[in-house]
């Protein structure tokens, strides 16, 4: 048995934002414990099953065309999360927590509203990452004072996360201190070791006429390329994306506010109308999609696949998803 | 004293020459001057949320200067085919020396985050023949 097949990420779009599922795909094989065991002895938790979820680009304190619905489709999904039969351990919040204003004490107020909608998550611990409206105009400062460093890494149930920021130099790219301290933190890891990285910009060309890019995100992605379970999650973009780059798989989750087009399908960068007969459209509530959900990516390691969910029936087939941690 | 033919004809010879080299050396630090100076200024003015003017014209292989100048915060002009990334900061003047290798519409944007409306602040430069 190759033992860097040794976990699967699944992911799960729950409405407006993503649900994973992480969980050890060869689970009591001598091989899996040997692997594991750098683990173990690094953070004292073993991977091991567990849920979490991605949300992103709120923009509380955007109110008006082409959603003038406000804050209503983030407090939406802080509702169905709750309504998950499994409690997620840990939510990941990828950037625009706000929408940008330049009076510091509006700022602030969007700050302190976004904590208390999200305090009303049934969740374990809530990270995040700040995007540009949250810390391009001031450098980060208000946003650390609410929200605590911009970037940063931990350790859960053995996958290392890491939080990157891509917004607070006012362009969009990482800079060379946080390169050094991400080549610093990863130093400590094997390249078998799973890795999760949240950041709010894609760090590969999206569309860089848009603005869908970091700079210096190549330099990023050749720091990561050893690692062979990279698993990168972003938003910014408003819509959902999926990207390999080499051996990492990148996902973009959809917005809580309003969506972008496919720059594939269109010339130019302008929301998507809101539609008063649909008012979540494009924000997620789909039909849930199983194709791939349980098959492993192979010599990837890592599986992380979205199914999407219809309005009505998205708690019950997440239930149902759940039920099927193990296969 | 009476110079020789063939004197005469050699002093001609080096005037001449003199001539010749000294027109040589005029029209080399005349084409030399030519060359550091750019063919085209474009000014070009950044605000919150636009460019103006929103779009210009270059033609492909001529040296071009742009302008650029900010009339309130720090912006970016970013514009990946013509490999030109720079800020614009508030009351300085930055100049961008460009000469365009292929033709094509170009947009160009502000990757300088400047407020609200900063993802619409946009211009586009087209390249022709």
């Amino acid at each position: 048995m190759d033992r860097r097949k040794f976990m699967k990420i699944t992911g799960t779009s729950v409405g407006m934002g993503v649900l994973y599922k992480v969980l050890p795909a060869f689970g009591g094989t001598p091989g899996l414990d040997e692997v594991l065991n750098f683990r173990g002895g690094k953070t004292g938790e073993k991977l091991a099953p567990f849920t979490f979820l991605q949300l992103s680009d709120a923009h509380v304190g955007f109110n008006g065309p082409p959603d003038p619905l406000g804050t209503k489709a983030f407090e939406r999904a802080v509702e169905l999360v709750n309504k998950l039969p499994n409690k997620p351990e840990l939510v990941l919040f990828t950037g625009d927590l706000t929408h940008d204003s330049e009076d510091r004490d509006v700022h602030a107020g969007r700050m302190k509203q976004f904590q208390e909608i999200a305090g009303n998550m049934n969740a374990g611990k809530i990270m995040h990452v700040p995007g540009e409206n949250d810390a391009g105009l001031d450098g980060g400062q208000l946003y650390r004072e609410h929200f605590g460093e911009t970037y940063y890494s931990f350790d859960h149930r053995g996958v290392h996360f890491v939080a990157l920021d891509n917004v607070s130099r006012g362009k969009p790219e990482i800079g060379s201190e946080q390169l050094s301290w991400l080549k610093k933190d990863l130093a400590r890891f094997p390249h078998q070791a799973p890795i999760v990285v949240f950041t709010h910009r894609p760090l590969f060309d999206l569309k860089p006429e848009w603005e869908w890019f970091t700079s210096d995100g190549d330099q990023v992605l050749n720091l990561l390329s050893p690692y062979e379970n990279l698993t990168v999650l972003y938003g910014h973009i408003h819509r959902e994306h999926e990207h390999i780059e080499g051996k990492s798989k990148h996902y973009a989750a959809r917005s809580l506010i309003f969506a972008f087009p496919d720059p594939e399908q269109t010339a130019v960068k302008k929301p998507l109308p809101f539609d008063k007969e649909q008012p979540f459209k494009n924000l997620g509530i789909r039909i849930v999609d199983e194709r791939g959900a349980r098959q492993p990516l192979g010599i990837k390691d890592v599986e992380l696949t979205l199914q999407e969910f219809g309005e009505l029936n998205g708690v019950q087939q997440i239930m149902k998803g759940n039920g099927n941690d193990t296969d | 004293m009476t110079l020789t033919d063939q004197q005469k004809n050699r002093i001609i010879r080096r005037i001449y020459l003199s001539l010749s080299v000294l027109l040589l050396v005029l029209a080399g630090l005349r084409h030399a001057a030519k060359a550091d100076e750019p063919a085209k200024v474009i000014e070009i003015t950044a605000k919150r949320f636009e460019f103006i003017p929103a779009e210009i014209t270059l033609k492909k292989g001529e040296a071009v200067t742009l302008r650029l100048t900010s009339q309130d915060v720090t912006h970016g002009f970013f514009v990946r085919p013509l490999k030109i990334d720079s800020d614009i900061e508030a009351g300085k003047t930055t100049e961008v020396r460009v000469t365009p290798e292929t033709t094509g519409k170009f947009v160009t944007i502000c990757d300088h985050f400047c407020g609200v409306n900063h993802g619409a602040m946009h211009m586009t430069i087209n390249v022709v023949e």
